[in-house]
């Protein structure tokens, strides 16, 4: 009210000290903030940081560890080899097949096995439990036991399904076990991220919704859907930028034979088969631009709200 | 020798808003004290400051005589309650209590004998070992007072303790809380947003607007005195009636009619100088229903028919609502008043409306017209612009 | 008609009950199927494993033995414990410290070092095999647990930091005023009442990053060429091609349970924290 205007002079001297205290409060939770991010952020940029920078170095040159001495800078040569070569491009479309195949599967599996583990009204902790089997599992391990399925002489699966052929041998059959192995071990993420997002989607109104008219059928359409989306996003973001990468299944299952080779497998085999340096890192630039690609889309068009985004909560 | 000094203090962010603004106060060691207003009117802040937990911009603070500014929080010697009764999730109800004598380094004989004597008076020796998950809500607020009174602190702060309690318990621990307080003659500090609270709890009532004092005073001064449309407005539970009305003459005309000024009112409309438009208040208690009212009473009051809109029968008294012709008052203040306690009519209809509180034997029904009759006395008139009570008569 | 004999007799509750169970028996066998597979093959005899048969016919500890028997496989397991460990030990230390920057303090690049660490965890690790190959020769960290610790770390870290800060934002911070309140110093505050909350998200988060270094294959097979740093995923990888092992299914299916087994039984016992740890750092907010 009559505070608006408080003699300037009589409040000047309690107010300035008030005022730098303040101020040094805040500064010294800037200064406690950096000094607690500093050791992750400098280890996160000095080992990505640094070496993509490099890469990118390397990419320009011609490097080749077998011919060490032929090493010269070659401008964009490197990329007109890869980009015109039709291994590359095989290697990328399988491993867009494959991203996009197990990602869609995974979704679907995914979605399934969420709504079972959040409305199983008997075995709940069972089927919670036996899911997270496949995620404690190492990789190669699971692709091991895939290999000997279906491998001709030792595996049950081949035995039932293909009891001629070597299914590991021919392009599609393997590249279906390809995929069968990546969904099989990556569902249960799937299946929790979208099982935490289910959680969030109020039973009122599902009850509602029934109230409403509406079909189990379409309460999942009409209201779990749309309220699970941002979780839905995130997971497939997630979950497509990591297929993307596959290399392990790929490594035991084909070695990328007839075909198979996925793009980490391709720049792999250049890279420590080959040893030659330029092209490798050719293609390690190639497929880091093709992951930005992938999660500009989502961010942009979908916009998917990358986690850790949104405003941090305050105490 | 515990009284809290608040002597100009103010609270600016770095973003230059200022959340409290030169607040006066002076707490006497033993009394009752409730700052109260909507939300956002810096009560809290108000509170953390003398916490110690938020800093103080300007101004001093002084409990039992000493400049408490820059003390830190431990060493203010005061205990505070919180809204979510903060509770340690892994200690027992024991170690709740038992955590500021242990970090007081008081020995263990003492403390288990604090603790039992505090378990006791809340009536939580049963429950010593469990933890705070498996009490109910009236147990865990026990606990968080419990935990405040085992050190005989200088004062308790209050941030709305009751405020998460269900209605019928809010009650009741609102009398122990009361109880308490007498019992062990400790200053205490306690904010609510809840005007009941205030009324029934405090010696003394701080009412707080956007980080300003508005009027301290008891509760009963405050709810016959209110020193502006806001306090009267935001003190008394139903709210205050609000109408427009023009004085003219020795006459306030308005949409309940012409209604006579008594002498004491005109006499103070003088003295304030008061504008030709005015907001005239009168509380719904304030009302009767005339056929009830005896025959001489009734000549010296204002009688006002009108068709009743809703009946609210409450078994002690009716609730007659009527809507009034003509605009409703227009205020800064009332509007956040409005938008505070939520009363949809005060902002959206244009027309004003009006509530009475009749005694139970009123034969008033909905949808008939009844008369309704009040002591012209009784009215309070504002300045519309700057809210200003034309007729207190406190001082 | 033969399924309705039963059917009649069921009440609906019954019916939906035997719904769900096998609803439920389908996830298992879904689950579990390729683990038994493999834990069934290292257990058969060099003559019965391409018999096809899911159980053995004949149970042996042959494989087992001939693992534990080379220091190939010993060799790597010690690499893969120790390498495993420091990495987690070092990640969770800077994540836990950087994580509660981001969920309690208020400073400029902040939201910054939240964008590079998403960044990281969608970053394609191939793309660093290439660098980082020709400079830890450079460094001599080629071939050497730093070697592999390093990436894991930084691989680690952004996970960590997640899970973390999500962890921190569920602590109720008034309970730091309510100590303060109760006459704790800062650090007094810290140590009785924020660090016992913190704890459980702590070891949540150690367990993840734990599993996440367990369980990489690409960095183990390019950053090591020899048994000094190789893991047991790699070293497994070079079974198959290993002159020494002349059919190398069987040992290598019983490295992969021996690799597997003390995962599988961590995972299943701290269920309920790695579902919260896994869902909350993605989902919330």
């Amino acid at each position: 009210m009559s505070a608006t205007a408080p003699p300037a002079m009589a409040n000047e001297a309690t107010k300035r000290p008030g005022r730098r205290a303040l101020s040094e409060g805040k500064r010294a939770e800037r200064r406690l903030g950096w000094l607690l991010c500093a050791p992750a952020a400098i280890v996160m940029v000095a080992v990505t940081g640094w070496p993509i920078l490099y890469s990118v170095w390397l990419s320009l040159q011609r490097y080749d560890l077998r011919f060490p001495n032929q090493r010269e800078f070659v401008g964009l040569a490197n990329y007109a080899t890869v980009l015109t070569n039709s291994y590359w491009w095989q290697a990328f479309g399988v491993t867009s097949l494959i991203t996009v195949l197990s990602v869609v599967i995974e979704l679907v599996l995914g979605m399934a096995l969420a709504l079972v583990m959040h409305w199983a009204f008997v075995g709940r902790g069972l089927v919670r439990t036996v899911t997270l089997v496949p995620y404690g599992i190492v990789t190669v391990v699971a692709a091991f036991s895939w290999r000997y399925a279906w491998s001709q002489d030792v595996g049950y699966l081949a035995r039932l399904f293909s009891p001629e052929g070597a299914p590991l041998t021919e392009r599609a059959s393997a590249l279906a076990i390809i995929v069968l192995a990546e969904v099989w071990k990556t569902t249960p993420f799937m299946a929790l991220l979208l099982m935490a997002g289910l959680a969030l989607v109020p039973s009122e109104l599902l009850r509602a919704a029934a109230m409403d008219g509406a079909s189990a059928w379409q309460r999942f359409t009409k209201v779990i859907v749309p309220v699970m989306r941002p979780a839905i996003l995130v997971a497939l973001l997630f979950r497509t930028l990591d297929a993307f990468r596959i290399f392990d299944n790929v490594f035991v299952l084909t070695a990328g034979s007839q075909g198979t080779s996925s793009v980490s497998m391709l720049t792999f085999n250049n890279l420590i088969r080959g040893l030659n340096l330029g092209i490798g890192a050719t293609m390690s630039v190639l497929i880091f631009l093709a992951v930005a690609a992938i999660a500009f889309v989502f961010v942009k068009v979908f916009g998917t709200a990358a986690p850790g985004s949104e405003k941090e909560g305050r105490r | 020798m515990a009284e809290i000094v608040l002597d100009k203090v103010s609270k600016r962010y770095p973003d230059g808003a200022v959340a409290v603004r030169d607040v006066d106060v002076e707490i006497a060691d033993g009394e009752f004290v409730i700052l109260v207003g909507p939300s956002g009117c810096g009560k809290s802040t108000t509170l953390n400051m003398i916490a110690g937990l938020e800093d103080i911009t300007s101004g001093e603070l002084r409990i039992g005589g000493q400049r408490m500014n820059e003390r830190a929080p431990k060493d203010r010697d005061i205990a505070m309650v919180f809204q979510s009764y903060a509770l340690y999730p892994h200690m027992t109800v024991r170690e709740n209590m038992a955590f500021p004598l242990r970090l007081a380094k008081v020995d263990k004989e003492t403390v288990r004998r604090k603790v039992e004597e505090a378990a006791r008076v809340l009536d939580l020796t049963q429950h010593l070992d469990r933890r705070p998950a498996n009490l109910s809500g009236g147990q865990r607020q026990r606990v968080a007072m419990g935990r405040a009174i085992v050190r005989n602190p200088k004062a308790f702060l209050m941030d709305e303790p009751l405020s998460n309690l269900d209605a019928k318990l809010r009650v009741q621990m609102r009398t122990e809380v009361s109880r308490l307080q007498k019992k062990l003659g400790t200053t205490t500090v306690y904010v609510t947003h809840d005007q009941t609270e205030a009324m029934t709890l405090g010696d003394r009532v701080v009412v707080m607007r956007a980080g300003v004092v508005q009027q301290v005073g008891s509760p009963q001064f405050l709810y016959d005195h209110p020193a502006n449309l806001f306090v009267a407005g935001f003190i008394g539970s139903p709210s205050m009636n609000f109408v427009p009305a023009g004085v003219e003459e020795g006459v306030l005309r308005g949409p309940l009619g012409d209604i006579p000024l008594t002498d004491r009112v005109r006499r103070l409309l003088t003295e304030a100088k008061a504008p030709r438009e005015v907001i005239m208040g009168v509380r719904p208690e304030h009302f009767e229903d005339a056929a009830l009212v005896e025959e001489h009473a009734r000549a010296a009051g204002v009688v006002h028919r009108a068709q009743v809109d809703v009946l609210e029968s409450m078994g002690s008294d009716k609730y007659a609502y009527f809507s009034l012709g003509g605009e409703r008052a227009r205020s800064a203040e009332l509007e956040e008043l409005a938008a505070d306690v939520g009363i949809a009519d005060l902002s959206s209809s244009g027309a004003g409306s009006l509530v009475t509180r009749l005694s139970a034997a009123s034969g008033a029904r909905e949808g008939e017209p009844v008369e309704v009759w009040f002591d012209p006395d009784k009215v309070q008139l504002f300045d519309p612009s700057s809210g200003r009570n034309l007729t207190y008569s406190g001082d | 008609m033969v399924l309705e004999v039963p059917d009649r007799r069921m009440s609906p509750e019954a019916r939906r009950r035997a719904k769900w169970w096998f609803v439920n028996a389908v996830v298992v066998v879904y689950a579990l199927l390729p683990v038994l597979w493999i834990v069934s093959l290292s257990f058969k005899t060099k003559e019965t494993i391409t018999d096809g048969r899911l159980l053995p016919r004949e149970w042996t500890l042959e494989n087992y033995r001939a693992i534990f028997g080379t220091s190939d496989f010993v060799r790597a397991l010690v690499n893969s414990v120790g390498i495993a460990l420091i990495s987690t030990t070092i990640a969770v230390v800077l994540g836990t410290m950087a994580a509660y920057a981001i969920a309690r303090l208020d400073f400029p690049g902040k939201r910054a070092l939240v964008g590079v660490s998403l960044l990281i965890a969608m970053f394609p690790q191939v793309s660093l095999v290439s660098p980082l190959f020709e400079m830890e020769r450079g460094l001599g960290l080629f071939d050497t647990w730093p070697g592999l610790i390093l990436p894991y770390i930084t691989f680690a870290l952004p996970l960590a930091i997640y899970t973390l800060s999500a962890f921190f934002r569920e602590i109720p911070w008034e309970l730091e005023k309510a100590a303060k309140m109760d006459g704790a110093t800062p650090a007094q505050a810290f140590l009785k009442v924020i660090a016992p909350l913190a704890a459980p998200g702590v070891f949540t988060t150690a367990i993840l990053v734990f599993i996440f270094c367990w369980n990489d294959f690409l960095f183990a097979l390019s950053l090591t060429s020899t048994e000094r740093s190789r893991t047991v995923p790699a070293a497994m990888s070079f079974f198959s091609g290993s002159s020494q092992f002349e059919d190398p299914t069987g040992t290598t299916c019983a490295a992969a349970v021996v690799i597997s087994v003390p995962i599988i039984v961590f995972v299943l016992f701290f269920q309920r924290r790695i579902v919260a740890g896994l869902t909350s750092g993605a989902v919330k907010g």
